[in-house]
């Protein structure tokens, strides 16, 4: 088991030096000059030439990435071409709201998914099983931005039971903060319960039919214990695996829930680097963003054990 | 020299596919699914020849009208024909739907097979696969556009980079589970050449997935170029597509929330059979799947 974790974790290292690769070979090899952006439209030739200079452009790009490594590994994520100010200082400003986001988010979809899944499956072909399919597809289908604008008219401006847009800091005003924070983890929620719901449903679809649920059954379990307890816990290891990869759609829809709902979070964060081609800021917020995915799915696959005490390593 | 015999060859499956087993009972949603996305796909060819307004006329007298006799779903903050330009928006982003679909599984099927077949080229590209797994498709795809242009060409490419993975993953998958079969071995004895056997006796049975895997791509690049438009770096502005409606009508929502909720229809109806299709095609093609779900 240690030695599991051990390997898995060293199983990151190759990973993420090849998402660094790719996100530094990206971004230099389209068009577009960092240098023209931070010297502006009136510059020289020769402070181009300085900017490039003093920015380590002109180095070969192995080297180029080799120095943005090392800077990496000592914990300096460089300093934002647009603002001048330090990225991880940026990011340590703009990520709470996004992980209370988040957070709210996964509680709400499993809270929400793993009983739609677990009731159609177990009343399989019924209306609630075709209910819960519907909803899933559908989930699949409308965008999240379009999710979110439906929401906004119906309880923001229609009920007017919650703001329309922005974002308050649960330590100071919690009761504002739930305000404004179930409509995007509403949104957000669509399709990750969409995701789980499908995933629960099918695995708890083949347990269902296993041997040992006839017995539970025929010796009396009552059929909350047969389900919740005999059928979900050995459903549980695609669950986790579903989350876990879904965590990749989580993190897209963040960007984009931020926007619809004018969250100050790391996902505008990104989109605006993004726009105004804020390359130090890019590199380091898809780095940041993949490592975040590789890490939850890590202590995801190493949890399996934990839930499932048939699987050794 | 002769070939070894085949289970089953591409066009079969092709073929398969549309002559319905008997076994299988259509139902009612495959049908509805196909008579919707055929009229989307019509109404988007064929809007040229009736809409009733150029969709990027201009018109300032016309800002921001409700739904009318002369205009159907109203009028965008530009006083063009909502109407016009929603059917017409279609055009472009089914384009970039079939596209990416088209490209990405194109792409993935030839890293896919080399990747089965050669296990020193495998440990690489799976590495690579699983690093480009690794990054957010949105951030991905929006860095691409916005860093190379936003013309419909680098949105396709944007859209297929992230989905490429996911297609060697599974042609990859069903090649090691072929390679092992009889008839590869029997073939490699027979001295057929390294493309013959790629191409004759693994590619065919990466197909029926792969009709099924490119229909969901289909499905999620259309969502994914909204998306990317509504955050900015999708196509150009001037060419009207579901997503830059939709990006363009955001601010004005409250005023007209049909600019947002007529495309976002038009799009989710379309999004919504092409995953219904999906589903059914799998079912056909892959009946051990349908026992499984169902």
């Amino acid at each position: 088991m240690f030695g599991y974790i051990i390997r898995r974790i060293l199983g990151v290292i190759p990973v993420m030096a090849i998402v660094a690769l790719v996100v530094f070979l990206l971004l230099r090899l389209t068009p577009g000059d960092p240098a023209a952006i931070l010297a502006g439209d009136s510059a020289t030739a020769a402070q181009l030439e300085r900017i490039r200079e003093s920015l380590g452009l002109n180095d070969p790009l192995h080297l180029q990435f080799f120095n943005w490594i090392r800077q990496l590994l000592q914990g300096d994520l460089g300093t934002s071409l647009i603002s001048n100010t330090d990225v991880s200082q940026m990011i340590g400003r703009r990520i709470n709201p996004t992980i209370n986001l988040a957070v709210m988010t996964i509680i709400i979809s499993v809270l929400m998914a793993v009983p739609m899944g677990v009731i159609a499956a177990w009343r399989h072909r019924s209306w609630i099983d075709y209910g819960v399919m519907t909803f899933s597809v559908l989930g699949f289908s409308v965008p999240v931005f379009v999710i979110g604008y439906i929401f906004i008219q119906i309880f923001a401006i229609e009920l007017r039971w919650v703001p329309v847009q922005g974002y308050a800091h649960p330590t100071q005003d919690l009761m504002g903060f739930f305000q404004r924070a179930i409509l995007p983890s509403l949104t957000l929620a669509t399709i990750y319960v969409a995701l789980i719901a499908r995933m629960t449903r099918a695995s708890m679809l083949e347990v269902l039919g296993e041997d040992y649920i006839r017995t539970a059954r025929a010796k009396g379990v009552r059929e909350n214990v047969v389900l919740f307890r005999h059928a979900l816990r050995n459903a549980a290891v695609p669950i986790m695996t579903i989350i876990g990869t879904g965590f990749a759609l989580l993190i897209s829809g963040v960007v984009v829930t931020e926007s619809v709902f004018n969250i100050p979070g790391i996902g505008r964060l990104t989109v605006d680097a993004i726009l105004a081609r804020d390359y130090p800021v890019i590199q380091a917020m898809i780095l940041l963003t993949a490592g975040i995915y590789v890490l939850v799915n890590l202590l995801i696959d190493i949890s399996y054990s934990l839930i499932d005490p048939r699987i050794r390593y | 020299m002769a070939d070894v015999q085949q289970p089953t060859s591409g066009m079969q499956v092709v073929l398969g596919a549309l002559s319905l087993p008997k076994k299988w009972r259509l139902g009612i949603g495959p049908i509805i699914a196909v008579i919707v996305l055929l009229a989307i796909v019509m109404a988007a060819v064929f809007a040229p020849l009736y809409v009733p307004y150029d969709p990027s006329q201009m018109s300032s007298t016309n800002r921001l009208q409700p739904s009318s006799a002369e205009h159907l779903f109203g009028t965008d903050p530009y006083g063009r024909d909502l109407f016009s330009r929603v059917v017409t928006g279609g055009q472009v982003s089914l384009l970039i739907g079939i596209g990416s679909a088209i490209v990405s599984v194109l792409v993935g099927l030839a890293i896919g097979l080399v990747s089965g077949f050669f296990r020193i080229a495998d440990a690489i590209i799976m590495r690579v696969m699983d690093s480009l797994m690794a990054i957010p498709a949105i951030l991905l795809a929006i860095a691409l556009v916005a860093l190379s242009g936003p013309s419909i060409t680098s949105v396709i490419i944007a859209i297929t980079i992230p989905e490429v993975p996911r297609v060697v993953r599974l042609v990859r998958s069903v090649v090691l589970g072929a390679r092992e079969e009889p008839y590869v071995e029997a073939a490699i004895a027979l001295g057929s050449s390294m493309p013959r056997i790629l191409w004759q006796h693994l590619m065919p049975n990466t197909l029926s997935p792969l009709i099924v895997q490119g229909t969901y791509i289909c499905a999620s690049a259309i969502l994914t170029e909204a998306i990317l438009s509504f955050l900015g770096a999708g196509v150009s502005t001037e060419i009207p597509t579901w997503g830059n409606i939709m990006a363009e009508g955001r601010t004005y929502f409250q005023v007209n929330p049909g600019l947002i909720f007529w495309p976002g229809l038009m799009l989710s109806l379309c999004i919504l059979s092409i995953n219904l299709l999906g589903d059914t095609a799998r079912d056909i093609l892959d009946p051990r799947l349908k026992k499984r779900e169902a």
